[in-house]
């Protein structure tokens, strides 16, 4: 538990962390918070991040490894500037949600978990995002893309290529 | 807690609120089969296998976590139960691999047992199964990923038991598997590893064979071996070890040492030594034969007869014509407590002489001398268990004594007991005290003087003045403090220590020491000034009395090294041990020194000898050794060569060939005279039996004088403390001895206690652990990972 000479973090990140330690009565509960934040400013988890928490939790690497390898949404590789994540479950599923999967890897050109070689999209598949009510749905980084059609999934992709795309954080 | 009675399969149970039903039925002898529970670890509930049902619940309820409540109706074995089991465990096999046949575990394996018992070995899943390369994670610990049940036995192992955190899980759900702390990506190999203390925990508690062993796999298989439970040889812990024995050509070999039926004073725990470090047993310098000296300076081998007439011959002219006074003996830490009897009683009454000594890593003499006058003041290992409130100064058992540490670790955990530690080191253990202070360098004395009152002695002790304080005040506030103390201390210091912690009510002591039987060697006797039982030489005891030894203290081990090099010691007689390499003394120094070696290699002493005698090791005989802590456990022979004899027999053969009386050195021949089935082996039947009584009766006939017993008895008979029990010796139990030494009549502190610690650490075992080749690759394997971090850091 510790403040950090040496960040590999922002400025402004660094400050966040040391906070988000003192606000928990188990500082290891920051664990999960710190990771998103961490992949959110890198781009993924590095292993100097994962170092870094590590020694900001008083936690040894694989526990930190544990924990993030767990959840699917963090990622240890660097993804697309816009990561596309297409939901698949049941209520996309039913309303052509393979149909805006296939459509994505077409147009896009790559597969699950791949990024396009210039470093602009990458795609995913993934569960529930908890917008079944407009399904089909993906997710383009933290912003929400509903009631989908392989027209419209162009439409929003060019906005991206031309940088108009929200790129909330 | 107050108890409750319950009900389960129909039988009536009591046991205190709070247990958990799968403990309390094993007590009450009713097995629920388990596969992520373990004693002492934290609760998981993975695994599902515990399931019982229980009346007026709902669902059936896993025993594991179920604390007992008063009423409570249960049933272990229903058909629901049994199919929610086969249900479990045909999850379990949908990717295991079946490969029982090979699998290191088959025939030891939780799952195989279950499997069978519940017939599950038909599948629903007609899914391939996903199989994956076995992985050498270090050279003793080997993972095979798809043999995994994910029972989180390991893992818990290894962070709550061990605190070193080697292992984790990954991922999720059915991908989910054991990782180790380095990561493929991040190794050099590109292989993933463990930085650990390679302890076999993991291994031990894993429930297939997932996990398995760098000496054992795919070795043999469990049942084609002998089990044989006997103390590990390494550290002054004395855990019990039993090691798998298989017959070759020339004896019988060590395939494998473990934890088997955890009845040891260890409990759940075993090092990778006392798991792994057998193997210098089959090392291939090992010396078979006698090898005596010859003209032209070389060592030559030749038959027993020859070599044993030779040193008794020699040592009986030197005796002879310069003086038992001109002989020198040494012995050693990993012999038993009767050869080390034997061997001070041969130097003092066939030798005639007092120059005896042993390579000492603890000052036994003032400990025993400082509680002189006080009982029950002396501490077990299980007390490391127990024990309210532990005060530990110096020492560091993580590395120097693994059970005392891990023991500690457990009591802090699970009693939430208070540890106190004061270290001129940050050792590993100060991580479960409740406080640690960092004594100065050398500051053990100014902190015993400071605990004692001394206030004046704290800028000495340790330059936190304030957590001084505060840390006497806590340690002061205890009661029934056990005080466990290490080998920095001795003499004075160690008395100061010993006088403050007697003030407080109900502490006990134990001073930690280095090797199985360094307390044995002390206890025994094996000291210039010092007959068994710490009777100082000169004054009355039994022994000197029965036995006319010379009344002037002797040569201590330097003294006589010293004399060697004036050319005063005709003869030295060394057993078990290498003070060569250990006091860095030089050769030139010897060369006027008859001098005669037992032991398995030619070490730098074996090497300079006139005569070497092969030894057999501390494995390949029976008898009794002393731990740290003055607890007494039975040895047993597990392995055997050819070629090499115990140091019992040589001692025995080599008084013999000096004319010595048989019967007064080993007193045999007393008791009954019949065959009690010893010709016929074991499994003889009504004869055992009798010799069974007889012996746990003290009444067995001692046939011949190559009888440990024989000097058992009279190391009971003579030697104050040594009441021993002999049905708990024999039942593979340990016992708590406390030597009762004379008040001393010298002032300690001015005796010269010559304590050279080992500092052996995880991987090391003094000269011995030179020649197990699993320690050295471990050595290197540590190296390898240091250079890395190095690399890594630069
Ligand atoms: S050998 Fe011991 S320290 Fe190493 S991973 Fe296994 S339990 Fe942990
Ligand atoms: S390796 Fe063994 S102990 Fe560890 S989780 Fe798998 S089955 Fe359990
Ligand atoms: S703790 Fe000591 S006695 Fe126990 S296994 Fe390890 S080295 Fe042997
Ligand atoms: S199923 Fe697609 S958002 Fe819920
Ligand atoms: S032993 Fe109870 S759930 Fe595993």
């Amino acid at each position: 538990m510790s403040t950090v000479a040496n960040t590999i973090f922002s400025p402004e990140l660094a400050a966040r962390f040391d906070h988000l330690v003192t606000i928990y009565p188990l500082s290891r509960s920051a664990l999960v918070p710190m990771l998103l934040y961490a992949q959110d400013e890198i781009g993924y988890v590095s292993d100097a991040a994962v170092a870094e928490i590590a020694q900001r939790l008083d936690l040894v690497e694989l526990e930190v490894r544990n924990v993030l390898s767990y959840y699917s949404m963090l990622r240890t590789k660097p993804a697309g500037k816009y990561n596309v994540q297409v939901c698949t479950n049941i209520s996309c599923m039913l309303r052509g949600g393979y149909k805006i999967l296939d459509h994505c890897k077409e147009t896009l050109g790559i597969g699950h978990k791949q990024t396009t070689p210039d470093g602009v999209f990458s795609l995913e598949e993934v569960e529930c995002i908890g917008a079944c009510c407009w399904a089909p749905a993906m997710q383009i980084n933290y912003d929400f893309h509903e009631d989908l059609t392989p027209e419209k999934v162009d439409v929003l992709f060019q906005m991206y290529r031309d940088g108009q795309g929200k790129d909330v954080k | 807690m107050a108890d409750v009675t319950f009900t389960v399969d129909g039988k009536q149970i009591t046991a205190p609120a709070g247990t958990l039903l799968i403990e309390a039925c094993k007590t009450a002898g009713i097995e629920i089969p388990a596969f992520c529970y373990y004693p002492g670890l934290s609760l998981q509930a993975a695994c599902r296998m515990c399931v019982v049902r229980i009346e007026k619940m709902p669902k059936l309820q896993t025993a594991c976590t179920t604390p007992v409540a008063e009423g409570m109706i249960v049933y272990t074995e229903t058909p629901d139960i049994a199919q929610a089991r086969k249900a479990t465990l045909q999850l379990l096999l949908g990717n295991h691999p079946l490969d029982c046949p090979v699998c290191d575990a088959g025939g030891e394996c939780e799952l195989q047992d279950m499997t069978f018992k519940y017939g599950a070995a038909d599948s629903f899943y007609a899914e391939p199964k996903n199989h994956r390369e076995e992985q050498k994670w270090s050279p003793v610990v080997y993972f095979d990923r798809p043999r995994c049940i994910l029972c989180y036995r390991c893992v818990r192992m290894c962070g709550e038991g061990m605190d070193v955190f080697a292992l984790g899980i990954q991922n999720r759900g059915s991908s989910s598997v054991i990782a180790p702390n380095v990561p493929a990506h991040m190794s050099p190999d590109d292989l993933a590893h463990v930085d650990c203390e390679q302890c076999g925990m993991c291994i031990d508690a894993c429930p297939v064979g997932a996990l398995t062993s760098g000496t054992y796999r795919y070795k043999t298989r469990p049942w084609e071996m002998n089990h044989v439970a006997t103390i590990c040889t390494h550290c002054g812990d004395g855990c019990k070890t039993t090691l798998g024995v298989r017959s070759t050509s020339d004896g019988s070999e060590i395939v494998r040492g473990d934890n088997r039926d955890k009845s040891g004073i260890n409990g759940d725990f075993l090092c990778n030594k006392g798991r792994y470090a057998f193997d210098f047993a089959n090392h291939e310098d090992r010396i078979t034969q006698p090898l005596v000296r010859q003209p032209n300076g070389e060592l030559k081998p030749v038959s027993w007869e020859v070599a044993l007439d030779h040193v008794g011959s020699k040592l009986r002219a030197l005796r002879d014509t310069r003086g038992g006074k001109s002989i020198g003996v040494i012995g050693s830490n990993r012999i038993t407590n009767e050869e080390a009897y034997l061997l001070q009683k041969f130097a003092r009454t066939v030798l005639g002489t007092n120059n005896i000594d042993h390579h000492r890593t603890a000052d036994y003499v003032s400990f025993a001398q400082s509680l002189a006058g006080h009982t029950g003041r002396t501490a077990s290992l299980n007390d490391t268990l127990k024990a309210p409130a532990i005060l530990l100064v110096g020492g560091d058992p993580t590395n120097q004594s693994p059970a005392t540490a891990w023991n500690l670790r457990t009591d802090v955990r699970l009693n939430r007991a208070r540890l106190y530690v004061a270290n001129s080191e940050e050792i590993k253990l100060r991580r479960q005290a409740k406080a640690f202070v960092q004594l100065a360098p050398f500051g053990y004395n100014a902190f015993a003087a400071y605990l004692a009152g001394d206030n004046a002695a704290a800028a000495s002790a340790a330059s936190d003045s304030n957590a001084l304080s505060a840390f006497r005040d806590a340690v002061k506030a205890e009661e029934n403090l056990l005080i466990l103390i290490g080998s920095e201390l001795r003499g004075a210091e160690l008395k100061k220590l010993i006088d403050f912690g007697l003030t407080i009510p109900g502490a006990k002591f134990a001073l930690l020491s280095d090797y199985v039987n360094s307390r044995g060697a002390a206890d025994m006797g094996l000291l210039p000034d010092m007959l068994p039982g710490y009777m100082p030489v000169g004054s009355p005891s039994d022994l000197a009395t029965e036995y006319a030894v010379p009344n002037e203290p002797g040569l201590d081990m330097l003294e006589m090294f010293d004399s060697a090099g004036r050319g005063n010691l005709s003869a030295l007689y060394i057993v078990g041990s290498n003070p060569v390499a250990r006091y860095g003394i030089d050769p030139a120094s010897l060369k006027d020194t008859f001098i005669v070696v037992q032991d398995m290699f030619l070490t730098e002493t074996a090497a300079l000898a006139d005569v070497v005698l092969p030894a057999a090791n501390l494995y390949e005989k029976s008898g009794s050794v002393t731990n740290s802590y003055g607890d007494l456990q039975q040895v047993n022979k597990a392995g055997d060569r050819a070629g090499v004899r115990s140091d019992f027999e040589m001692i025995v053969r080599i008084a013999d060939k000096i004319g010595a009386d048989m019967r007064k050195l080993v007193p045999f021949g007393k008791g009954l005279r019949a065959d009690m089935g010893q010709s016929r082996g074991a499994q003889s039947g009504e004869a055992d039996r009798h010799a069974v009584w007889l012996t746990a009766n003290n009444l067995e006939p001692r046939l011949s004088p190559f009888d440990a017993f024989a000097i058992l008895d009279e190391i009971q008979r003579l030697v104050p403390g040594y009441n021993i029990l002999r049905l708990q010796l024999l039942s593979g139990n340990d016992q708590h001895l406390s030597p009762v030494a004379p008040t001393p009549l010298v002032q300690i502190g001015t005796r010269r206690d010559q304590v050279l610690p080992a500092n052996d650490s995880l991987f090391t075992s003094g000269t011995l652990g030179r020649f197990s080749t699993m320690l050295g690759d471990l050595q290197q394997n540590e190296a390898q990972r240091l250079i890395q971090i190095q690399t890594a850091a630069d």
